[in-house]
């Protein structure tokens, strides 16, 4: 796998100058035709065999994500049995791709799922705010990484970010990833949120995006879910087109993951066919595509239940989590 | 694979007559010299149209005489906007059927006609229904007359969208009218007709008379005929207004187009490919506004054709009927033979043709969307429109050499600016010549914002309060 070179690509030794005239210098967003695209694309028309297929790699994208102050090891455990078992009048459901816990819930989370594929995430950072001190945001992260965390989502400290900061939030970015090391030399899954809610602007967004991804992100993800303004499409699809032109550039593909808000089937099939029309069948896998969703599981299992029977089924025949 | 599976519209939408005479004084005529009209993504025949001849044309100017001279021109403001509020919410019950009619009979996506043509057709008759009983305030004075009757001769990209753009702003200002349909693409016009019917027009204020290029001659060339209003190429313009020199008829005449679309380097390059799509292969480029002409800057030239082709790869080309088709099929045979005889020309005069690898159905008329690269100003496809999903592409340098490329056209209609420098805009839109610019968007039509050329485009305006004063007497 190729690495990066972030001095061969921004041009230069990286400072904050650097950095930043190299973010300016990405071409900017035209908010209206950017939401006129997604809005278009909103409009495609997925029935029958391609609606089967994508709820099936709508619920393997998934992250099941409990992210309260209220969670508990019981609630934990239930909803890592719902993910290995999503419908058990359907044993041909796929799993989700991973449970997404505040790092105190790794451990019991692990112990849930045992040997399956399920991966867990945990979000770390001071997560959501990111308001710590450096020092903490790695302690968090390592305490995660060593209870066994397959992936860390990170938060991005906005307001460096929002006052030019750049070298700062590179720099945060690159120290976690370190932290995301294990002794064994492999290291956890880094997935970078952006809180693009509160970055506000599509040009925001996109230097954001290329910052982490120069940082070393292995994804990308839009939101903690614990803003006001979470995962948008028009904003999912700034975000792919800018993974897909960093793939171009460095031949180095990183993953998209949108959280918060993503409710309906039919929203995560808007979804999936921005990916597709946006940055190509590669990212049309759980390896380089994400939902972050709590509630979209349920309603993703009664659309596919009401494919195989020709009715709905209703909310007593799927279980609470 | 994420492969979308059909999408149909059900064609049963919309139930077609076997055959159809003329709409004359609130009547359907017995068919006669009839032809058959097709869908162009099937060659199947959907209905037996009739070839109007000189009577049938007379017939219609007298029941339009008779209407306007009877009952229109009688009725206050207020009554003529009731009836096109009715029509227009009569547009918007059937829409769906509306859609599906054109999409069969013209060859474009269901995609379109449901989320543009027709909304676009019901707006235009929303806005020009309250503009009926505010003459006063139209910029002439009290009490503006109409010009009486009016011919207007429509062609077969938009059908229905260019007959709203017609007829609703005629009828709003006092005219009654006999409009002739393109010879492919009368069947929405017809069904119109009998929207006029449920509305409770009354008779002869909106005739129909279907037909070829005759028959609009012969409409065009009746003595008793007040005002010309004509969409279509340039040539037949040139026969209109000829045909038309020395009589007392005014006319509005929106012509053919070659536009420029600039996109310069520090344009928002995403959204820009967008707009280059748009402008271009909207419509199978069946458009006279179409930004035809892509004029990129240099320096962002490699990028920005990347971007382009990966783009026109996604883009899915078949059945107009189903929902996720993009491009549907050429309106004609004859047309078809057209683009391929223009773009085989531009290969001969040395441009590089290209065109994603999309499988073309078996019957029908079909055109890939296609890229003319290293085009000079000189040569065949920089200049004649081409009427089709081609796109020329040439460069510039600085923005004194983009305006000079983007005006160097006989035509006028249109042009595309991309930039994220606002003065730039400004400043450019100054500078070209071209009735409408865009900028950072393409092919946005509102029926409050006035449309129409300069030069060979054509003259007079439509749409807006400028679309109204060509339907009234003392304007210019």
């Amino acid at each position: 796998m190729p690495i990066i070179d972030p001095e061969a690509i921004v041009g230069s030794r990286i400072t904050n100058q650097s950095l930043s005239r190299w973010l300016h210098s990405l071409p900017g967003v035209d908010k209206v035709g950017l939401e006129a695209r997604a809005a278009a694309l909103s409009t495609r028309s997925i029935k029958t065999t391609s609606k089967a297929w994508a709820l099936d790699m709508a619920i393997s994208m998934m992250d099941l994500t409990t992210l309260e102050g209220g969670d508990t090891k019981e609630r934990v455990r239930s909803l890592c049995l719902k993910a290995l078992t999503p419908d058990p009048h359907d044993l041909t459901t796929p799993q989700p791709a991973a449970i997404c816990v505040y790092g105190d819930m790794v451990k019991h989370a692990k112990e849930a799922l045992g040997k399956s594929k399920i991966q867990v995430a945990a979000v770390a950072t001071a997560f959501p705010s990111g308001r710590a001190s450096l020092a903490v945001k790695l302690l968090d992260t390592k305490d995660a990484v060593n209870a066994g965390a397959d992936e860390i989502d990170m938060v991005i400290d906005r307001g460096a970010f929002l006052s030019g900061q750049y070298l700062e939030v590179y720099k945060l970015i690159q120290a976690v990833k370190k932290a995301c090391e294990r002794k064994d030399g492999s290291h956890a899954h880094l997935k970078v949120i952006l809180e693009t809610g509160e970055l506000e602007t599509y040009d925001n967004i996109r230097r954001a995006s290329y910052l982490a991804m120069l940082a070393g992100a292995d994804f990308i993800k839009t939101s903690t879910g614990k803003v006001s303004v979470n995962a948008t499409l028009p904003t999912t699809l700034l975000m792919l087109e800018a993974v897909r032109d960093w793939y171009d550039e460095t031949k180095i593909q990183i993953g998209v993951k949108p959280a918060g808000g993503i409710r309906t089937s039919k929203d995560a099939i808007k979804y999936l066919v921005v990916v597709k029309e946006i940055a190509g069948e590669k990212w049309l896998t759980p390896k380089y595509f994400r939902f972050g969703a709590s509630s979209l599981l349920n309603d993703v299992l009664m659309q596919r239940q009401k494919l195989s029977t020709g009715h709905y089924s209703g909310r007593d025949y799927v279980s609470v989590d | 694979m994420f492969e979308y599976a059909p999408a149909p519209e059900s064609k049963d939408l919309v139930k077609f007559q076997d055959s159809y005479g003329h709409f004359i004084g609130g009547k359907f005529t017995k068919p006669s010299a009839t032809y058959q009209t097709i869908n162009p993504a099937t060659e199947q025949d959907l209905a037996a149209i009739s070839h109007g001849t000189a009577k049938d044309v007379d017939a219609a100017v007298k029941a339009a005489r008779n209407a306007y001279e009877k009952t229109w021109s009688k009725l206050d403001g207020a009554t003529r906007g009731k009836y096109l509020y009715r029509i227009a919410r009569i547009i918007q019950e059937r829409a769906r059927e509306l859609a599906v009619a054109e999409t069969l009979n013209n060859g474009k996506p269901i995609k379109e006609t449901r989320d543009v043509d027709i909304p676009l057709v019901a707006s235009w008759f929303f806005y020009y229904a309250g503009w009926a009983d505010k003459l006063d305030y139209a910029g002439l004075g009290p009490n503006p007359a109409a010009h009486g009757v009016a011919a207007q001769i429509v062609p077969w990209n938009f059908p229905l969208m260019m007959l709203a753009w017609k007829i609703a702003p005629a009828l709003a200002a006092g005219n009654t009218v006999v409009l002739k349909p393109a010879e492919t693409t009368p069947l929405t016009a017809l069904l119109f007709a009998e929207i006029c019917q449920q509305a409770e027009l009354p008779d002869g204020v909106v005739n129909i008379v279907t037909g070829f290029g005759d028959t609009g001659a012969m409409l065009v060339d009746h003595k008793d005929v007040n005002k010309v209003a004509f969409t279509g190429s340039t040539d037949v313009g040139r026969l209109i207004a000829k045909q038309i020199a020395g009589t007392n008829k005014k006319a509005t005449l929106e012509l053919g187009g070659k536009a420029a679309n600039i996109v310069f380097e520090d344009a928002a390059l995403d959204q820009a490919v967008e707009g280059i799509v748009n402008g271009i292969f909207f419509n199978q480029g069946h458009v006279c506004c179409a930004g035809s002409r892509l004029l990129v800057q240099e320096s962002v030239q490699d990028v920005l054709l990347k971007k382009l082709k990966r783009r026109m790869e996604t883009i899915r080309l078949g059945d107009p009927m189903d929902k996720n088709t993009d491009i549907g099929a050429i309106n004609s045979k004859a047309q078809l033979t057209k683009i391929e005889k223009l773009v085989k020309q531009g290969v001969k005069e040395g441009g590089e043709r290209w065109a994603p690898n999309c499988p073309m159905p078996k019957n029908g008329f079909w055109f890939a969307p296609t890229l003319i690269t290293g085009v000079s100003p000189a040569n065949t496809v920089a200049r004649e429109e081409i009427f089709g999903p081609v796109l020329s592409v040439m460069t510039f340098r600085t923005p004194a050499e983009a305006v000079a490329k983007a005006n160097n056209s006989p035509y006028g209609l249109s042009a595309g600016i991309w930039t994220e420098k606002g003065s730039r805009i400004l400043k450019l839109a100054d500078q070209l010549n071209a009735g409408v610019v865009w900028a950072n968007t393409y092919n946005q039509f509102d029926p409050a914002s006035p449309f129409g050329g300069f030069k060979e485009s054509g003259y007079g305006r439509e749409g807006g309060r400028h679309g109204l004063l060509s339907y009234l007497k003392g304007a210019n």
